[in-house]
């Protein structure tokens, strides 16, 4: 790419605003998935007697819906990284766009 | 028994040795009688994907088409392969058996395989996307000095692949002879032919098709398995744990066990049990999952299969959700198994075992839900999933050779025309047959440990080296090619020393590894990413000056698409 655009560009307030807005929102979710992911493998590592305790009378114990949950939880994550994707990012990716090839 | 099977005694392995899961499970077992059911249904397949190979070659004419499929590939389309790639024999059969046996402990160790799949969504996809055209190293190597960077690179894919394909072919070859009835060596030499027509002749087109079907036929057949299982406990989960703890309690009775005993092994498949020992280990292992996904060189070549990053963005998308849904199907499967084949001493021999060993588990099951018929449709899905697999590994290994090394490397970039395109054919070719031999050599080995060294290099060197180049804008092609080759060593070097390759393998007394972890991925990341880090810092030579100088515009390009190689030759 030539140095005339690539200047061009970083000086769009559009594209400032899609890298901070981006890549703080990628961080953010990412740190949300390793807590989450982290904190489940720990809680086995240290308290495994947590997750076989029973919720009920029945047999079923926490750890089902936790781990379950864990599955759910990465699967939602990403369709909530992709939602403001579609939407936002793409938006101003195609303001970029526009401007720097006009 | 009217079926003769020997086990070989590798029952309820599964889980005592982590990641031991993964090809543990599929090997052992002896020839069974020819299954003529599965065999035709098996050929139906492969003459299914013979007809899409044909029409995908008169289609690959570029190197583009041959790597990328031309990047024509929808993001649905790309998340079904994605995941036909990733969703192995292995994790099918390995992860429900490991359910079967252990209960809880196999839900853990199937949630590790997922939760890379959003990192790689929010830091790398669409800049993957973005920056890359046919290799993951177009995208390392994207603003530093090509050779070195590159040779790092196709390093870091071949060893990852050549580990990974081992594993596949082994588990074929045991796995075929026990579904098909077939000879070990044949059924490693059908495995190899029929992946290198496909690669040969339709690139990326035919396996991204193979790849699609497997996934739709393995979804498919694991949907049903645990609808028929959920049906029969009225669609109610507690039911069916409640089941599945009594026959689990008096099998434990059954062994001598007292009643309080029995009771709490019943129990126990409810609750995590001996697969997360220490917490170093648990994390490292963790690790080598989380980020080995993010680092797979076959999974990564995907991304360059769509036209833009926001298909990219959606084939991750569509991969994440079919994967975490086959991850809850596997484990009701699992818990099935315990009901419908635990209890039916057809499937049992003398000791209470399985026939054909505890990997069995869904194939056993997948006959007592749906008969003969069904049975030979797993057993034909199964081996159709192994040639996915391998398909999809020797094309990213012929594109590291070819592309990274032959073009880019040793004709700076400026290859003859159509002699890349041959190299990667040759390639295919080579690696073919050495995967065949190696495939046959390692028959009877203890090759557990070689799924989960993948994803530890992959880890340990790719990733790194992949995230460093893309994010940090002080990252010299010195700093990277270092790190990156410390990350692989240590990881290679340090498997070699823990139990698993130690003691299981070389047959060295157990406690006596000099590495006591589980997954070298804590020790080998975090020095790969202080060897990029610190090598990097000190370095302040031209090259360095250039390659900082060059962030700019790449993170520009990453950012926007903007100037991105249109994959698309047509």
């Amino acid at each position: 790419m030539e140095e005339e655009l690539v200047e061009r560009i970083v000086r769009d307030p559009n594209y400032q605003a899609l890298k901070e807005r981006r890549t703080r929102y990628g961080w953010v979710l990412t740190i949300a998935m390793l807590v989450v992911y982290y904190g489940y493998v720990l809680l086995i590592a240290f308290d495994k007697e947590l997750l076989a305790a029973r919720i009920g009378s029945g047999v079923m114990t926490w750890g089902i819906p936790l781990g379950f949950g864990v599955i759910i939880f990465t699967i939602i994550i990403t369709g909530i990284y992709l939602r403001r994707a579609n939407s936002e990012f793409d938006d101003l990716s195609e303001k970029i766009r526009r401007e720097a090839l006009k | 028994m009217t079926v003769k099977i020997l086990r070989k005694g590798l029952i309820a392995a599964a889980l005592t040795v982590p990641g031991a899961a993964l090809a543990d499970v599929i090997q052992g077992g002896e020839k069974q009688a020819t299954n003529w059911t599965a065999i035709v249904m098996f050929a139906v397949f492969v003459l299914g994907t013979l007809y899409i190979t044909k029409w995908a070659a008169s289609r690959t004419k570029s190197a583009a088409d041959f790597y990328t499929a031309g990047g024509g590939i929808t993001g649905f389309q790309n998340g079904l392969a994605i995941a036909g790639d990733y969703m192995s024999a292995a994790s099918f059969l390995g992860i429900s058996a490991a359910v079967m046996t252990t209960g809880y402990d196999g839900l853990i160790y199937s949630i590790g395989f997922l939760v890379g799949w959003p990192i790689l969504t929010f830091l790398l996809a669409e800049r993957l996307r973005n920056l890359g055209r046919f290799t993951f190293a177009d995208v390392a190597a994207f603003r530093f000095a090509q050779a070195p960077v590159r040779i790092f690179a196709a390093s870091g894919t071949l060893v990852v692949v050549a580990f990974y394909l081992i594993a596949q072919m082994v588990g074929a070859g045991s796995l075929i002879q026990l579904l098909f009835g077939l000879d070990y060596w044949i059924a490693v030499v059908i495995v190899g032919a029929l992946m290198m027509i496909y690669v040969l002749f339709g690139g990326m087109t035919a396996t991204t098709w193979v790849q699609i079907i497997k996934a739709c036929l393995l979804l498919g057949g694991a949907s049903f398995m645990a609808f028929m299982v959920m049906w029969r406990y009225g669609f109610s989960p507690e039911a069916m744990f409640a089941d599945a703890v009594r026959i689990k309690t008096e099998i434990a009775t059954a062994s001598g066990k007292t009643a309080e005993e029995a009771a709490v092994a019943g129990q126990s498949i409810m609750g995590p049990g001996t697969f997360i020992k220490d917490p170093i280990s648990a994390i490292s292992f963790g690790m080598a999952l989380m980020f080995g996904t993010a680092g797979l060189p076959h999974i990564l070549m995907r991304f360059f299969t769509v036209p833009s990053a926001k298909e990219a963005r959606k084939s991750v998308m569509w991969a994440t959700g079919w994967i975490g849904y086959f991850y809850l199907l596997t484990f009701i499967i699992g818990f099935g198994a315990i009901a419908f084949v635990l209890t039916n001493p057809e499937f049992l021999d003398g000791t209470g075992a399985l026939v054909g060993g505890s990997n069995m588990a869904a194939v056993h099951l997948a006959h007592a839900v749906g008969g003969n018929v069904f049975l030979g449709f797993i057993s034909a899905v199964a081996f159709a999933t192994i040639l996915a697999v391998v398909a999809g590994l020797t094309l990213s290994g012929a594109s590291a050779v070819s592309h990274d090394l032959y073009a880019t490397v040793i004709k700076n970039g400026n290859p003859a025309p159509g002699s890349e395109l041959r190299v990667s054919r040759i390639t295919t070719i080579v690696l073919g047959i050495v995967a065949v031999v190696l495939g046959i050599a390692f028959k009877n080995q203890n090759i557990a440990f070689m799924v989960s060294l993948a994803f530890a290099v992959a880890a340990s060197a790719n990733f790194p080296v992949l995230f460093m180049s893309v994010l940090w804008k002080d990252c010299t092609t010195r700093g990277a090619v270092v790190g990156g080759f410390l990350g692989l060593i240590s990881s290679v070097v340090l498997t070699v020393l823990s139990p698993s390759v130690w003691e299981a393998t070389l047959g060295n007394p157990a406690g006596s590894a000099p590495f006591p972890y589980t997954s070298p991925a804590l020790f080998s990341m975090t020095l790969a990413f202080l060897g990029i880090w610190l090598v990097s810092k000190m370095d302040n030579g031209a090259r360095a000056r250039i390659d900082r100088a060059g962030f700019l515009a790449q993170q520009v390009r990453s950012e926007t698409g903007i100037g991105a190689a249109q994959a698309s030759s047509h």
